[in-house]
Order: C-alpha cells, then sequence, then structure tokens
C-alpha cells in the first residue's frame, strides 16, 4: 500500500480541513465515526446533527445529509428525523456542554424512549467554543474562565457523570466511556462507536459513547501535556468501560 | 368532502391537519389545546392515517422534533398554548433562518406569565412581529370560525411547503373550545405532496451531495446575504399572501377592525350598530402577518369618521392599524384582558360612547 492509499480519508468525511485546534482530540473522533460509518456501509442512508460548540461545523466534516440544532437540542432534533424516516442512521455529536448541560432534559429524554439513534459525545470537561468557562464535567479544583480559583462543590456542585446516569435508563442499549489518546485507544473507540450505531441498526434502542477528550487551548496546555493532563486526572473522574451492551456481538 | 360533522376547535384542527397530509405530530400538554394532542394521540395510530404522535418532555423538545422532521421534507404539526409557545421560540427563529416548512397553532390564553387558561389575543406582538431573536417572519393566520380554521391549517401547510417557511396559527382559546358544524376536505394524496428532494435531508443514497440545513454562516457578508434572500421571499409573502374580510363596508363610516373570534363579534356589533342608523362595518384581518396595511389605508378617507379596534388585549394589533391610517382619521381602542371576552352589546355600548 502506498503512503496516499493507506492515509485517504474514510469516504464519509469531506476532503475539508478540520477547524480544530492543534491537539484537540474531536478530529481523531471525527475521523473513526466516519470510518465507522463507512464500514458500516449506511453513508447513503445516515443523517447527523450537529451541536452549538467546537463541533459547529462538524457538519460541514461528514459526508452525509446534516444540520445543526440549537444548542443543546440535539437529541429532540434527531427524534423528529428518525420518527420522520425510521428508515435512517440518524446520530448527533455533542459536547459536555451541549449535552450535559443545557441539553440535560434531551438526553435523558431520547435515551429514556430508547430512540433508535447514536450520540458521540465528546467530554473534554469545559466549553472550548466560548473560550473556556465551566462545563458541568469541569473537574473539582479545576480553574476555567469562570471557576478562576478552581471549581468549587460548594458553589458549583460536582462534575456530572454522564454514563453512570444514563446506565440506569432502560431505553439505552449501548453506553460506553472511553478515551482516544493512544492509538489502542483508537481502535477500542471505534469497536464501542461501531457498536452503538448497531443498537439503531438493529433496532435494539438508544447508544451513546462518552469520549474523554483534550482541549489544549482552553486547559492553558500544550498537546502532549494535555494527553497526560487527561490520563492522570480525566480517567480517574470518569471511569472508562462498558456501561451497557445490548447489541451483543456483532460481526 | 364528506358532508358536514360537530367538532370542536383544536380537534377540527388536527383533523385538518392530517386532511392536509400531516402524519408528525409532537406536542406538550397545555390547556387550553390539550384535546389537539389528545386527538392525535388516538387519530395518528389509525390504518387510514398511519402516523407519528409522539408527546414530547417540552415544548423546547416538541419545537425541536418539529425541526428534525422538518428536515426531512416531511409535514409535521405542533401546537401550544401562550406559555409554550414562548418556550418554543429560539427554535422558531432557527426554523426561520433554516427555511424549513412547518405548521405551528398556538391557542392563545390570558397573560403574561402563567396567565388563565381563559381566551385571549395578548400574543399578537409575539406572533406577527417575532417572538425568536433575529429579522425574520412567520406566515400568521387567524382563523374567526371553526371553519376558517380548517381552511387556513389545509393552507398553512401548502404555504409552509411553498415558502420553505414556518407557517403559525394563532387561535384564541374561545375557538378552541367551541364546537360547530364543519366540513373537512379530503384526504391530500401524500404522494403527490412536495417532497423537497432538492435540498432536505433524506440521505445521499450515494447519487447527490450531501445537503446540509443551518440556519447560520459566521461570515457576516454571506450571513447578510442569506437576510437579504430572506427578506426577498418575505416581501414575495407580502405581496402574494395577505387576506381579510371586508363586512357591509361598502358605504361604512365606522370601521370596526378586529381579528379572529372578535372579528366575528364585530360583525353582530356592526348590525347593532346599523340599527341605530350608525354606518357601520367591519374589516377583519385573516393574515396578521403579512398584515394588510394597504387595503385597510383604502379606508382611511374623508367619509371615515372613526377607526374602532377591538381586541382581547391591551391594545396590540392597533399599532398595525394605526400604521395603515397614517393619522389621517381617529383610531380608538377597546379591549379587554386576562380572559375576559366582551359581549357584543359591550362593544356596542362603547362605540355609542365613540360617535
Ligand atoms: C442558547 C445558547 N446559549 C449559549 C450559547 C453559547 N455557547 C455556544 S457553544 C457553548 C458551549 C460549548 O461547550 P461544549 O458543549 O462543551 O463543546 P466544546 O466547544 O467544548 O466542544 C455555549 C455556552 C448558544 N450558542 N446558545
Ligand atoms: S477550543 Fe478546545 S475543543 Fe475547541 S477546537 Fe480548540 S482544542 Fe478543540
Amino acid at each position: 500500500m502506498t503512503y496516499t492509499e493507506r492515509y485517504k480519508g474514510p469516504k464519509s468525511l469531506t476532503p475539508k480541513e478540520f477547524t480544530y485546534c492543534p491537539g484537540c482530540h474531536h478530529g481523531i473522533i471525527h475521523r473513526i465515526v466516519a470510518e465507522v460509518i463507512d464500514e458500516l456501509g449506511v453513508q447513503g442512508k445516515t443523517l447527523m446533527v450537529a451541536p452549538v460548540g467546537c463541533s459547529v461545523f462538524s457538519y460541514e466534516f461528514f459526508d452525509v445529509d446534516g444540520t445543526v440544532a440549537p444548542h443543546g437540542r440535539a437529541p429532540a432534533v434527531a427524534t423528529g428525523m428518525k420518527r420522520a424516516r425510521p428508515d435512517r442512521i440518524v446520530f448527533t455529536y455533542q459536547g459536555d456542554g451541549d449535552l450535559a448541560a443545557i441539553g440535560t432534559g434531551e438526553i435523558i429524554q431520547a435515551a429514556n424512549r430508547g430512540e433508535k439513534i447514536t450520540t458521540i459525545f465528546v467530554n473534554n470537561a469545559i466549553y472550548g467554543m466560548t473560550g473556556g468557562q465551566m462545563a458541568p464535567t469541569t473537574l473539582v479544583g479545576m480553574k476555567t474562565t469562570t471557576t478562576p480559583y478552581g471549581r468549587n462543590p460548594a458553589n458549583e456542585g460536582f462534575p456530572i457523570h454522564v454514563s453512570e446516569v444514563l446506565k440506569e435508563i432502560t431505553g439505552v442499549a449501548f453506553l460506553a466511556r472511553t478515551k482516544v489518546s493512544t492509538p489502542q485507544d483508537v481502535n477500542k473507540t471505534k469497536q464501542l462507536i461501531k457498536k452503538a450505531f448497531m443498537a439503531q441498526i438493529n433496532n435494539v434502542g438508544f447508544g451513546l459513547v462518552e469520549v474523554l477528550s483534550t482541549c489544549p487551548t482552553n486547559w492553558g496546555l500544550t498537546p502532549v501535556e494535555s494527553l497526560k493532563w487527561l490520563e492522570e486526572n480525566m480517567t480517574k473522574e470518569f471511569p472508562l468501560g462498558v456501561y451497557v451492551d445490548k447489541v451483543g456481538d456483532i460481526k | 368532502m364528506s358532508g358536514k360533522v360537530m367538532v370542536k376547535g383544536t380537534e377540527a384542527i388536527a383533523e385538518a391537519a392530517i386532511r392536509a397530509g400531516c402524519r408528525l405530530y409532537f406536542g406538550y400538554p397545555i390547556t387550553p389545546q390539550s384535546e389537539l394532542p389528545e386527538y392525535m394521540a388516538r387519530r395518528m395510530p389509525e390504518k387510514e392515517v398511519n402516523g407519528v404522535f409522539l408527546q414530547a418532555e417540552s415544548e423546547v423538545a416538541a419545537v425541536n422534533m418539529i425541526y428534525g422532521a422538518a428536515c426531512t421534507g416531511k409535514r409535521s404539526l405542533t401546537s401550544t398554548s401562550s406559555p409554550g409557545f414562548s418556550l418554543m421560540q429560539e427554535s422558531m427563529s432557527y426554523l426561520a433562518g433554516a427555511e424549513l416548512p412547518a405548521v405551528f397553532v398556538n391557542v392563545v390564553r390570558g397573560g403574561p406569565g402563567l396567565g388563565d387558561i381563559q381566551p385571549a389575543q395578548c400574543d399578537y406582538f409575539q406572533a406577527t412581529k417575532g417572538g425568536g431573536h433575529g429579522d425574520y417572519r412567520l406566515l400568521v393566520y387567524g382563523p374567526e370560525s371553526l371553519q376558517e380554521a380548517v381552511e387556513l391549517t389545509v393552507k398553512a401547510f401548502d404555504k409552509a411547503d411553498k415558502y420553505r417557511n414556518p407557517v403559525l396559527l394563532l387561535a384564541d382559546g374561545l375557538l378552541g373550545q367551541m364546537m360547530e358544524p364543519v366540513e373537512f376536505p379530503d384526504f391530500s394524496n401524500l404522494e403527490k405532496l412536495e417532497k423537497h428532494s432538492s435540498w432536505a435531508l433524506q440521505g445521499t443514497e450515494l447519487e447527490r451531495k450531501a445537503h446540509k440545513v443551518t440556519s447560520f454562516n459566521i461570515d457576516p457578508v454571506g450571513l447578510e446575504k442569506m437576510n437579504l434572500n430572506l427578506q426577498k421571499k418575505y416581501a414575495e409573502m407580502e405581496k402574494n399572501e395577505k387576506m381579510y374580510e371586508e363586512y357591509m363596508m361598502d358605504d361604512a363610516e365606522v370601521v370596526i377592525v378586529s381579528y379572529g373570534t372578535i372579528g366575528r363579534i364585530a360583525k353582530s356589533v356592526a348590525k347593532m350598530a346599523r340599527n341605530k342608523g350608525i354606518k357601520a362595518g367591519v374589516f377583519r384581518p385573516i393574515t396578521l402577518w403579512p398584515f394588510p396595511y394597504a387595503e385597510l389605508a383604502k379606508w382611511a378617507k374623508k367619509e371615515t369618521k372613526l377607526f374602532f379596534t377591538v381586541e382581547m388585549s391591551a391594545g396590540q394589533m392597533i399599532e398595525d392599524v394605526r400604521l395603515a391610517v397614517e393619522g389621517r382619521c381617529p383610531v380608538k381602542f377597546y379591549g379587554r384582558m386576562g380572559g375576559m371576552v366582551p359581549t357584543p352589546t359591550e362593544i356596542f355600548d362603547k362605540l355609542m360612547e365613540l360617535v
């Protein structure tokens, strides 16, 4: 295989250059979602819902029909699409502010209805797009522009554990928390994302994969430092693993 | 046409939507329109209809489900009452910006705040001047009777498709709760409805470029262009879509201006006035946006002694009446608020004081 063949992007990504910062994991996550869509052979049937957040432009990066939901409402938008077109594959791509703050209601209710949609949830513990404010997933003591003295649980509460909350919901068919820090992580995450899509393809229920992700720009760290910080801090607060799997083995 | 049947207002609108080819309903219960979702919950699963009813977890979710459904190019409906419509406003603006066709029903109740569950017209500003953010317009219909509501519901879907724009049926609680005989149109042939295949999100099937539906452009030059295109569309709507009724206006010297069920009551008032020798007529806007300014302005002439605007509000539509009249004749107002419905005699007495 020549270099260009091997590194040709997946078909489900457009040739458009990512707008993400160096060291940001959004790009890696996009790529593996696109690879999964390719491998499942569903590109022509897929509809995507982008959030408001740094990945607002993901609808331009994925080479599938797509739209942008109002901040936090992607699961409701995806519900409308899927109910209108049950024969389509529908996924949302959301950040932690989008999904776990303003959109908490929509994600829980969509999961609870067992909506046959897939959600890619990117948890970087901060609001990237708006310049580094506190997210619901911000770690205790972590400094952000709106927690300049560090997140203080007495005032701001504790980081919310989305996967742990959602695992209690019967409508959830597949749920996992993962990261994309190493090539091994990437391969593993890809399998998990594939299963989350299989949950809707096989009509089992709602699928979500939470991916721990970096934001070097707003963490104020270099890309390498960010990886280290994620490993040392985020994986402790947010344990990795498969929380729900009703999909079973896939080919 | 299938002959006349007695129905309740909210149910008439629901059935009309189904006849128009709407097979997707999303909504959240709120009085005085909960019979509409309840009707849809019964009707949508029926074999003859085979549609989707989904109770959303909030009006915010409902309007976003509409956004998603509309993205696929299919006809969808939601209904609510005042506080619920307020909750929908962010996404109304998104729908307008993304040029998505969908139909909304707001059965207006007394406000502000939680208000009450009685009929009111106090959401006119919100409906016609843009309840959400940004320069956008909804096509807004204000029916006076159930038959008209049925016809306007069907029209609402056609116009939403035609202009790729949300359309609002602004009904007051009176209309929602009253029972009247109506004649429903036949079922539309779903195959013949606009598919919106040139832009809707239906999957590329690897046969075309991916479609993108968005309500934004981060480049101000591009966003201004997008806005100019929207304004062009709105101008087109203003040119083609105005609807109004003139009742005993030929020789009228007193012009009662009212919409919705008050427009209907105003006709009785005009008759009462004529019995007393006062040449009164009624001008009833049917489209609240676009408002029939020029058509109303035509009556702002020498012989006209008075424009008398009657609303179930503190005076909202009267601002449009004044814009039309441009100071050429006196414009007076009578209104009740908080869900109080004025009687014809009450309005007539007020009119007699003024003339
Ligand atoms: C209704 C509304 N409120 C607030 C905003 C501003 N806003 C845009 S993105 C965002 C947070 C994004 O953070 P996150 O979801 O974590 O995504 P990230 O940018 O980190 O990928 C906020 C608050 C908005 N666009 N709309
Ligand atoms: S601000 Fe953070 S989340 Fe956004 S693109 Fe940059 S690194 Fe990624």
